[in-house]
């Protein structure tokens, strides 16, 4: 077998899932997976949302147990029937959101339940020596004074990791470690992960950016509806391959025909003017048309939420106004907005999107319920048939529509999401971030769907934080820097190099 | 299978809620051989069960507008004050002028909903806990009933008013069937109107209701306005019934039966799901344990003790972590 380099831990620490199932209640999330975690190697877990990947990462971490099969760890069975019992085997897993106390300081967060003490007494200051130095590891000076909720969603990440390390984890499993990082912060968080790899620990990282697979895994192991489909070595795989090989069929072409931009000449739906939120977006001014795919590019803080907010009615605006089919209103809220027809995805679905206790079908009759209801009743039929043409158009991934939102996974809630602003028929809709955590098949879907809206004589604003996405959407891209609408680009003008650059701030 | 599973998920909680009235009650019935007998006469059916139904009715009425408010994620801590000063209405109007049963029920309502709304502008406008806000009315309220009162008993000889608790129909008292009439209407707003879709939405998420575009301002007036029109039907059947109106005693702990019963009734405190069937079994469970408490003479203090141990074993079986049903999400 090959070993492991230098060595925190012995050639032989690997982990075996053999003929691992796991049942919910009207799904199957794994059947008989088997899988071989080696140390010193990154083994990336792919699949498209529901395949299973989550699901595995809970089992890993002992959060819930399997239905049948076993957990061997360096030769022993073991039964993880608690996080707890994870981390004594040497498994640490970092969740998509990092889980500190948002009102604790960092070191309280680093020390929780394990606080060093000098007698009774807790000694802090020996805490905070020890967690700034471990933090420092990593490559990160940070005041542990600091409560975690003025954390940026990077460090909170590098916290987790460095009191992962410091409970002696030998196994590290990475749940979309990625998905709420820039470009740079991945670049430094990759660094990191290959020098734990050449301490020979073991890692487990999932993503659904294809080219962040490869270039950190050496090792990729595909899902598919909760079976294991294959595992290969990084560099035996293709893109596409990968995909073809999640997806169960061949990837449409990606390089779908870009529309001109000669769509809708008439007068614009919505017309902002020095519109602007103190502290967070510049007076900017900005004129969305019917049929128009208007996208929004800038860096994490670089005010693209705030903007679109702004424009939703979401957050006040301290000056400017904002006019809607040539009327200015005063007061925005969302609730005057989704009067005017237009429609709003929030970036932070959980905490911002969705009612994870109410039905897949109530989530996506929500708002469009006031269409069909009969002498103020609402009717049931016509909301199933309305879910129903949802699910089936953007292959949410539910056992039956009267599911509880919160068990699906988080891409599907998302296209329930996508899909309870669609069934109003906006005639603006504000997609802020909408492909972020679906996967490769979703990604797809979602593109060609802003496209058929826009045919359809939507007018669209598109933020991404995928560039390329962007571009390949929209007719025209505004730029965004500290607050600032820096750059307005369309036609010829719209090359990644150029957004990239304007973006970054640096002199073109 | 996808209709059936849908239905266990939707219906579960409501379904436990019966399922442990019907254990207490056997188990009641079992031990205590005076709660079987059940007989009819002049027409009118008369036992132990019927005397629980009766004497839930108020608790019942109040947990229905309490679901309301905990189903926004709420608590409406001045139920019984509330139900205290409608009594004290009522008991007026109709010490005035005897036969003005309509009139004074309508005023003791009207004052209902008129607190209810002072609670929900307090919630939604000054946005307090709603635990704080209602904490207001909690404790000024039953003040305002007394000053109301002048410190006195309201007596009353109104028998239009008495009837409205001690007149039956189908041989069943009044009161079980206005609270029945509650029941159904409140399940049909709950489950087939906007409003009811709303305040669930409301209760599970309320940044998301908000940036939704749900009328967030009205939907916590209207269901705090709601539990005070509930609390307030619930003390005028309580005056009706014995013919007087107590400020200091009467709806004394109806808020914290009420809240037991909705708990009781499967309505999580996180708000969301609504389970209104759920909490009127809740009210009936605890007024059997109460009467069958009684019933066995049982000190005052057991009986409390008796009571908080079936409460707590009832509400652990409501409880996702018992049930081991995991509603975390699958990827």
């Amino acid at each position: 077998m090959d070993a492991g380099p230098a060595a925190v831990t012995s050639p032989d620490a690997r982990i075996e899932l053999r003929r691992v199932s796991k049942s919910y209640p009207g799904v199957r999330a794994l059947e008989g997976v088997d899988l071989e975690l080696r140390s010193g190697e990154v083994h990336a877990l792919a699949g498209t949302n529901g395949a299973g990947k989550s699901t595995l990462v809970r089992l890993l971490g002992g959060v819930e147990r399997p239905d049948s099969g076993q957990i061997v760890v360096g030769g022993h069975a073991l039964e993880l029937a608690s996080p707890i019992d994870a981390l004594r085997a040497g498994i640490a897993v970092l969740h998509q959101e990092t889980h500190l106390v948002p009102e604790f300081t960092v070191v309280e967060n680093f020390f929780l339940g394990r606080e060093l003490r000098r007698g009774l007494r807790l000694d802090w200051g020996a805490m905070r020596v020890h967690a700034r130095a471990r933090i420092a590891e990593l490559g990160l000076a940070l005041d542990v004074e600091r409560r975690a909720l003025s954390l940026s969603a990077a460090e909170a990440q590098l916290v987790g990791l460095a009191r992962a390390l410091d409970l002696q984890a030998r196994f590290l499993v990475l749940d979309e470690p990625t998905s709420s990082l820039d470009r740079g912060e991945v670049e430094r968080l990759f660094g990191i992960l290959r020098t734990l790899r050449e301490r020979g620990l073991g890692l487990v990282f999932i993503a659904h950016a294809l080219e962040q697979i490869f270039a950190i895994a050496d090792r990729i192991t595909v899902l598919r509806d909760g079976r294991c489909v294959g595992s290969h070595r990084a560099r035996e795989l293709t893109p596409r391959a990968l995909v073809a090989s999640m997806l169960g069929r061949e990837e449409p072409d990606p390089r779908a025909a870009r529309h001109a931009a000669a769509r809708g000449t008439q007068r614009p739906f919505l017309v902002a003017r020095g519109l602007a939120r103190q502290g967070a977006v510049a007076p900017f001014d900005l004129e969305l048309r019917a049929g128009e795919v208007v996208g929004l590019a800038g860096l994490l803080g670089s005010g693209r939420s705030e903007l679109a907010r702004l424009l939703f009615g979401a957050d006040p605006a301290d000056s400017g106004e904002c006019a809607i089919d040539g009327r200015v209103v005063r007061q925005r809220s969302p609730r005057t907005s989704l009067a005017q027809g237009l429609g709003f995805c929030p970036e932070d679905r959980k905490q911002d999107g969705i009612f994870a206790t109410l039905t897949v079908r109530e989530n996506i009759a929500l708002l469009a319920q006031r269409r069909m209801s009969r002498v103020g009743l609402l009717d049931p039929r016509a909301h199933e048939r309305l879910a129903q043409r949802f699910v089936s158009e953007l292959r949410i991934a539910a056992a039956h529509t009267g599911q509880a939102l919160g068990t699906l996974s988080g891409g599907n809630q998302q296209k329930v999401l996508l899909a309870r602003a669609l069934a109003c028929e906006p005639r603006l809709l504000v997609l802020d971030e909408p492909t972020r955590g679906i996967d490769v098949g979703a990604k797809v879907e979602v593109e060609r769907l802003v496209e058929e809206l826009a045919q359809r004589g939507t007018a669209v604003l598109f933020i991404s934080s995928a560039i390329e996405e962007v571009l390949r959407r929209a007719s025209r891209v505004l730029v965004l820097r500290e607050g600032r609408v820096v750059a307005e680009l369309q036609g010829a003008e719209l090359e990644l190099e150029r957004v990239m650059t304007l973006m970054a701030g640096e002199s073109v | 299978m996808s209709a059936s599973s849908g239905a266990a998920q939707r219906f579960g909680p409501s379904a436990r809620a019966a399922l442990a009235l019907i254990c207490v009650l056997a188990l009641a019935a079992a031990s205590t051989p005076g709660l079987r007998s059940l007989e009819i006469r002049d027409g009118r059916v008369f036992g132990a069960l019927v005397d629980i139904g009766f004497r839930s009715v108020p608790t019942m009425l109040c947990a229905l507008g309490m679901t309301f408010v905990i189903g926004t994620r709420g608590v409406d801590l001045s139920v019984g004050s509330v139900a205290s000063i409608a009594s004290v209405v009522a008991a007026l109007g109709v010490r005035a002028d005897a036969t003005s049963v309509a009139s004074s029920l309508a005023l003791a309502l009207t004052c209902g909903v008129a607190l209810g709304l002072f609670n929900g502008l307090l919630v939604a406008r000054l946005a307090l806990q709603p635990i704080l806000a209602t904490l207001v009315l909690f404790t000024a309220g039953r003040g305002l009933a007394q000053m109301a009162s002048d410190g006195n008993v309201l007596a009353f000889d109104a028998p239009g008013f008495a009837a409205l608790a001690s007149s039956t129909l189908l041989g069943l008292p009044n009161p079980l069937w206005i609270a029945l009439v509650a029941l159904g209407v409140l399940v049909v707003v709950a489950t087939r109107t906007a409003f009811g879709l709303y305040v669930q939405a409301l209760g599970d998420n309320p940044r998301a209701a908000r940036l939704a575009g749900l009328p967030v301002t009205a939907l916590t007036l209207s269901v705090y306005g709601l539990s005070g029109a509930c609390a307030a039907l619930a003390g005028a059947l309580v005056a009706a019934d014995v013919r007087a109106a107590d400020a200091s005693s009467t709806g004394l702990y109806f808020e914290l039966d009420a809240i037991l019963a909705t708990v009781i009734g499967g309505t999580s405190l996180q708000g969301g799901r609504m389970h209104l069937v759920g909490s009127a079994c809740g009210a009936l469970l605890l007024q059997t344990l109460t009467t069958t408490a009684a019933m066995h003479g049982a000190a005052t203090e057991g009986a409390l003790l008796i009571k908080a141990v079936a409460v707590l074993a009832v509400c652990a079986a409501q409880s996702g972590k018992l049930r081991a049903s995991p509603t975390g999400a699958r990827a």
